[in-house]
């Protein structure tokens, strides 16, 4: 089923949530909500699910006004970020409880609902588990019994609200492959909300950043990581570097140094000609001799060797911190020390330049 | 090194000496003896001073039977009533944000900080004879004070903080979660209330639920007010007490007390019970949160 939002707004008090939203959900996408908390992404997730009425706008499941349908009858699945189980109810009986609440007409038969039950707690792999109680079960395990219970009802719609937020690092990669598997099977539309990027960036076919309640950029994890298109997009999805300098005649100043950027969108402030520069570490190299007007002085400050790259921080020139990441052979080629005067250079012509 | 081991015992730095602990463990013993174990046990001895026979006479005399049957109908009527006020009050403060919460939570709590007897007078002024909306009553035929109407709505006022108090922050620290998940899986109201709500909060419901009975049974002083002591129709078992020990019938006086002091037993016993169910389930939340956070 496919989900239609239209100026969508919704305020809390003075506080605005979530600010005239317009977003098109295709049927069978899985959608990521990223942004940080308070960006209005979980508003936005429980106003698809009908939990909370927006101000204005509207909703619409396949292409149908669902304003006016009951949360009950949305046939939209909501995994909660606590997972909410019912914590007086077994494994089992939390996963029947979609099944139980049917109207008699309409409800299957014990067997039948045991069987169905069986057949999404093997889904999800905890079929021995049926008989314990959810205090008796760890994070993820309670987070599979969730979503069963959620599948239960056949939903038209998956939404997941921070969905792997309060696991730890092991458990969010398993569990984050295993709901991909799990998409890739049952093929339904599903919308997670999250503030950890490399999660959106691995698990969705399409990406929404939300900053204050509007969407800042919404493309697939290739378009958003590789082509921001604003400063918060670039600042948000990965480590960046900050560069406050200020571009005259077309030239970026940083401090004192002109570095010379073949930088089309660069545009700064008409004013004061200040602009911010966001350089990621990695896109950062650090070279012994300066090499024309591409490359600005910076002392090393301390490096960090482990992990898969090396992160080296310097000062530069100016007084700004600046983090780089290089490999290992490069790093050992450099011979690099704390206190080493050396020269930093961007590998990429297309930074990103921001005016303030 | 050895010595020095010795003398000095394995306490930990926070202990206090031992002659602190006996001396303060020697001064709460007594105090339970002397204001709790010796009356109860004096209550049973005077109740059986005349022996057994006496005893079951003093109960099943028809005054004191009719003062039970008030007693357990007062009770009967006053706490269904409270815990239906007391889930609706701390379902409305506990999931709703509205105006005037806080004035609620201060209004149901007047019962407690009003004396008994003030409130019975309350009554008496609102619904006496000579009171508009009384004598109103009287004209049809509806008497209120000094009368049974009276006994139980007096009770009512007296008890209803009792579950709504009991209720409201255990309601507030299950939270609304499993309430939303319930009817986004496709719950009714109904559905919901009965089995979501109500299992999460069971233990404490029962607690607030005994405690109320125990008021109810109890009262005196706003009952006393209102009851009008017309032996056999409007006294209740505490009333009675207090006419029989007037009237210098200690042994059937302490008899009647002891059947209160029995149900203030089994309370006690079911509060010792009901308080470890609850507090674990305050427990596994905190369990859970330490969990999730490991």
């Amino acid at each position: 089923m496919s989900i239609e939002l239209r100026n969508i707004s919704k305020r809390f008090g003075d506080f605005v949530a979530v600010d005239n939203i317009n977003l098109h959900i295709e049927t069978g996408e899985l959608v990521a909500l990223l942004g940080l908390s308070g960006s209005g992404k979980t508003t936005l997730l429980r106003i698809i699910a009908g939990l909370e009425t927006p101000d204005t706008g509207e909703v619409l499941f396949h292409g149908e006004d669902a304003s006016a349908v009951s949360v009950r009858d949305r046939k939209v699945g909501f995994v909660f970020q606590h997972y909410a189980l019912f914590r007086h109810m077994t494994v089992f009986e939390n996963v029947a409880f979609g099944l139980r609440v049917i109207p008699r007409r309409a409800r299957p038969d014990e067997a039948a609902i045991a069987r169905r039950v069986h057949e999404l707690l093997k889904l999800v792999q905890l079929d021995f588990l049926a008989d314990r109680y959810p205090s008796q079960l760890s994070g993820g395990q309670r987070q599979r019994v969730a979503l069963a219970r959620t599948l239960a009802v056949e939903p038209k719609v998956l939404l997941l609200d921070e969905p792997f937020g309060a696991l730890d690092a092991k458990v969010r990669q398993e569990l984050r492959r295993w709901l991909r598997r799990l998409h890739d099977e049952i093929k339904i539309t599903s919308v997670f909300v999250t503030h950890d990027q490399e999660e959106a960036l691995e698990l969705a076919n399409r990406i929404v950043v939300m900053n204050q309640g509007h969407i800042e950029q919404i493309g697939s994890a290739e378009e958003v990581y590789h082509h921001p298109s604003n400063a918060f997009v670039y600042n948000f999805l990965g480590n960046v570097n900050l560069f406050h300098g200020r571009i005259e005649n077309g030239r970026v100043f940083l401090g004192d140094t002109a570095v010379e950027l073949e930088n089309t969108h660069a545009h700064a402030h008409p004013q004061t000609g200040k602009a911010v520069l966001y350089v990621r570490p990695h896109l950062l190299e650090i070279v012994m001799k300066p090499n024309g007007k591409q490359t600005f002085p910076a002392t090393v400050k301390s490096i960090n060797p482990a992990g898969p790259q090396v992160k080296v921080e310097l000062v530069a020139e100016w007084g700004d911190m600046v983090q780089v990441e290089i490999d290992h052979e490069r790093y050992q080629a450099l011979h690099l020390e704390p206190g080493a005067n050396v020269f930093l250079r961007p590998k990429e012509q297309k930074l990103f330049v921001y005016s303030i | 090194m050895g010595g020095q081991a010795q003398r000095e015992p394995k306490r930990p730095g926070t202990a206090d000496p031992p002659m602190v602990r006996i001396a303060l463990i020697t001064i709460a013993l007594l105090f339970l003896a002397l204001f709790l174990f010796i009356p109860v046990i004096a209550v049973f001895a005077e109740a059986l001073a005349k022996g057994i026979g006496a005893y079951f006479a003093a109960i099943a005399d028809p005054e004191a039977r009719a003062a039970i049957r008030l007693t357990l109908m007062t009770a009967a009527i006053a706490v269904p009533l409270n815990v239906t006020f007391g889930i609706a009050a701390s379902w409305a403060i506990a999931r709703f944000d509205f105006p005037g919460k806080q004035t609620l939570l201060t209004l149901i709590d007047i019962p407690f900080s009003v004396s008994p007897v003030i409130s019975g007078m309350l009554f008496v002024l609102l619904l006496g004879v000579r009171a508009p909306l009384g004598g109103f009553l009287a004209a049809h035929g509806i008497k209120v004070i000094f009368a049974e109407p009276g006994i139980v709505l007096a009770t009512i006022f007296v008890t209803f903080p009792l579950a709504a108090r009991e209720l409201i922050p255990i309601m507030q620290a299950v939270g609304s979660e499993e309430e939303e998940a319930a009817i986004v899986l496709g719950a009714g109201g109904w559905q919901m209330f009965f089995r979501v709500t109500i299992p999460n909060v069971k233990w404490g419901l029962l607690y607030g639920l005994v405690l109320c009975n125990a008021r109810a049974m109890g009262e005196f002083g706003a009952v006393s007010v209102v009851s009008g002591h017309i032996r056999g129709h409007t006294n209740t078992m505490p009333l009675y007490v207090e006419i029989l020990y007037n009237d210098y019938q200690f042994a059937a006086a302490f008899a009647v007390s002891s059947l209160l002091t029995l149900l203030a037993i089994a309370t006690l016993v079911a509060k010792r019970f009901l308080e470890r169910r609850v507090v674990p389930a305050k427990q596994e939340q905190d369990d859970l949160a330490v969990k999730v956070a490991a």
